[in-house]
């Protein structure tokens, strides 16, 4: 029911259903456990409109929700929480970090720099501003700033969120091998911890094995996913990984119902594509759709998946380079270069092809398969 | 929070954080179809279900599934919600919309309500003022994509939060209407303009206290000098700017303007930039021009007729300044006759005038936020 009303062409003339039990839409379902606290700690929000713990806890209730389903509204609805305090430069310091949670999802990675930066002056101790910190630093390639936050953690927090922190700096910094062997050894000395932390180890760990060609990838995936099956990022990249191995009617199962999700859509098109289905047509369709909406909008969010949709399901080589440029000026993942560095093969841009050379050279990340791509 | 408390949400948050940051789907927006035509405006409004029912609630029986039934039931409601939520044509004269027929249509990221309405202005706009309210105040990255046609000609607006408020200056109404209309924003716009005015009173408030105690005819004539200098010079910066041949950033120019109103204040008590205070609204009327052309950018020039719309523009923001010249100047003049108040009053009135231009000032360099406006 839910495949055939997206299925709709992307643009379909207004109508009356006929049917008083046709299912129009399809709402997350609110028994899920992000979405019990969330009546009462709406209600304490409007009781007690100043309470700075009311509205960040509601405010970060949102922004679990906006991960576990993908969906920006709740960043949206997340910020509605904060308003008080939104334009303000002096915000509590519990505001600021959540501000700066809220910002950094939305691509605003300086802002969110300042928010932290100024909360962990007022309070050195904070292990979560520490923590977010580190990781907009990693996300957008400063990599020795975020290497001291994750040192300075020790003793703030688990011994765990230290050694991800410090894990995902070294993953993409040169050290992949010490890397791994950290998680491997974490995970064979707590075989019972809790599926959360696992999956999280374990995603990091089918990444580094991506990057490397390494076929144990598919292992982690499916034990991550085992462990946290609705785990959007996970099925991306464990979707990615099956689309490199030529094995997309693997892909399709894994998305199908995920289609709300840009970047999930963008796997499915991808797969439909590669085994010649004609549902590939409408999938592409509704990613047009869904990017030149997010373009009237003026938003770069989503420039990454743009540029594989542009390069890969559109054939728009130099508007693919265009976007991946960009989005690298921004974020600076392994992901982020991969699609530069095709993009640039795509279009045998000097300038693109050096940049990406450059920053295999100078952060030593360990990436055959974008290598080969820029030799 | 305690110690177990904190752990969880940390655990919670950055299994997200770290587990990238790309993983959106398309944020919320409204589709807003608007064909002006005369003086009556049909327009078609798309809105997301789901955005309703957050709103609202359309979901009644909790399934985690809305039913057309369900969105039927809730008709009246949707609509009570939605239309006061957008306003067309000017606030002291709305194009009141009249509700058509709800549908239902599909867009890339599901399924939306579609309102189809009919609003009646009471004359065909010239420039067409929307203000859209839709969610902000429960989603502040909410915004609205407009479609707006007129005389075959289409053009696509976005309002946010942060954009609430736009107008469409629409190309074949009759040029007359549209003289009138740009006239009219010009006077609004000193009208409501606090620091324009309050610059204007500033100049009119030395040229009295200098001259009040000779005669009324010698005062009169000063300020009638003051008027015609500042006049003529932000015409000047007006045109140029507005034409595009001097661009100056908004945010410098509205600095600026609150640094006029502070020198020009200090200036009535100690004459230290000049005792001639028509050259102080000559000079400093030049950067008062250039506020003014960022409100007439902002807009939006009809390109075929830049100049007529130039021209009424100013003589709106004239208009407005003679009115605002006309009341304030006699309750100067008649203050100023009587020399008691003079000792103290200049220095009084001219220090609170140099007080709050240093506020304006702080709020528009260093976002203070000292002033409410």
């Amino acid at each position: 029911m839910l495949a055939l009303a997206l299925a709709a062409p992307a643009v379909a003339a207004p109508f009356v259903p006929t049917d008083e039990a046709q299912v129009l839409e399809r709402l997350p379902d609110r028994s899920a456990v992000e979405y019990r606290d969330l009546k009462r700690l709406r209600a304490v929000a409007i009781a007690e409109p100043g309470n700075v713990d009311a509205a960040t806890a509601l405010a970060d209730a949102y922004y679990r929700i906006s991960r576990r389903e993908g969906d920006p509204r709740y960043l949206g609805y997340a910020q509605a929480a904060l308003t008080r305090w939104w334009d303000d430069p002096d915000a509590p310091t519990a505001v600021l970090v959540t501000r700066a949670t809220l910002l950094q999802s939305s691509h605003e990675f300086p802002r969110a720099l300042a928010d932290l930066g100024k909360a962990i002056a007022r309070d050195p101790n904070n292990a979560r501003a520490v923590l977010v910190r580190a990781t907009v630093l990693t996300v957008v390639g400063k990599f020795d700033d975020a290497e001291a936050d994750c040192e300075r953690l020790l003793g703030l927090t688990r011994d765990l969120y230290v050694l991800l922190c410090i894990a995902s700096v070294d993953a993409v910094t040169g050290k992949a091998q010490p890397a791994k062997a950290a998680l491997e050894r974490w995970l064979a000395a707590v075989p019972d911890a809790a599926p959360e932390d696992r999956s999280w180890v374990l995603s990091v760990l089918g990444e580094i094995a991506q990057r490397q060609g390494d076929a144990a990838a598919e292992a982690h995936f499916r034990a991550a996913l085992a462990a946290d099956p609705d785990d959007l990022y996970t099925l991306g990249a464990y979707g990615d990984w099956l689309l490199e191995h030529n094995r997309a009617a693997d892909v399709i199962p894994l998305v199908q119902d995920k289609q709300r999700v840009d970047a999930l859509l963008l796997r499915l098109g991808l797969a439909q594509t590669a085994l010649g289905l004609p549902e590939a047509q409408s999938t592409v369709a509704l990613l047009r759709a869904r990017f030149d909406a997010s373009r009237r909008r003026g938003d770069t969010v989503h420039r990454r998946e743009e540029a594989r949709f542009q390069l890969l399901l559109n054939g728009g080589a130099p508007a693919a380079l265009r976007l991946a440029r960009d989005n690298w000026t921004v974020q600076r993942e392994p992901a982020d270069l991969r699609i530069l560095a095709e993009a640039a093969r795509a279009t045998g841009d000097a300038g693109a092809l050096d940049a990406v050379r450059q920053w295999l050279a100078t952060t030593r990340l360990e990436y055959p398969a974008v290598a080969e791509l820029v030799k | 929070m305690t110690q177990r408390g904190l752990r969880t949400l940390i655990v919670a948050l950055l299994l997200v954080l770290t587990h990238g940051i790309a993983e959106a789907h398309k944020p919320s927006d409204s589709y807003l179809k608007l064909d002006v035509d005369g003086a009556s405006i049909s327009g078609q409004w798309d809105i997301a279900l789901r955005d309703l029912d957050a709103a609202i609630g359309l979901d009644s029986n909790q399934d985690n599934a809305i039913t057309w039934g369900e969105v039927k039931a809730k008709h009246a409601e949707i609509a009570a919600y939605a239309l006061p939520r957008l306003a067309l044509g000017p606030a002291g004269a709305p194009c009141v919309p009249v509700l058509g027929g709800q549908l239902i249509d599909h867009h890339s990221d599901g399924a939306y309500a579609v309102l189809r309405f009919t609003a009646t202005c009471p004359a065909a706009p010239a420039i067409l003022d929307i203000n859209y309210q839709l969610f902000f105040d429960i989603d502040p990255q909410h915004c609205g994509l407009l479609n707006l046609s007129s005389q075959g000609e289409t053009r696509a607006a976005i309002f946010c939060a942060d954009a609430s408020a736009q107008q469409f200056p629409l190309s074949g109404q009759s040029k007359m209407a549209q003289f009138a209309d740009y006239i009219a924003h010009g006077a609004h716009h000193i009208w409501i303009g606090y620091d324009h005015i309050l610059f204007l009173i500033t100049l009119l408030l030395g040229t009295s206290f200098q001259t009040a105690q000779v005669s009324i005819r010698k005062a009169m004539t000063e300020s009638a000098k003051v008027i015609t200098a500042f006049t003529l010079s932000h015409s000047l910066t007006l045109g140029l700017a507005a034409t595009g041949f001097l661009r100056i950033p908004v945010s410098l120019a509205e600095s600026l303007i609150a640094a006029t109103i502070v020198a020009a204040a200090v200036n009535n008590i100690r004459p230290f930039l000049t005792r001639r205070i028509w050259l102080v609204a000559l000079f400093f009327g030049l950067v008062h021009g250039i506020g003014f052309a960022n409100v007439l950018t902002d807009l939006g020039l009809p390109q075929q007729s830049l100049l007529a719309a130039l021209l009424a523009f100013n003589i709106g923001v004239e208009a407005g300044q003679l009115v605002i010249a006309a009341v304030a100047l006699p309750l100067l003049l008649l203050v100023a006759r009587r020399p008691a108040v003079l000792a103290h009053g200049l220095v009084a009135a001219n220090g609170l005038i140099a007080v709050i231009g240093a506020a304006w000032f702080s709020d528009r360099v260093f976002d203070t936020g000292l002033m409410p406006f």
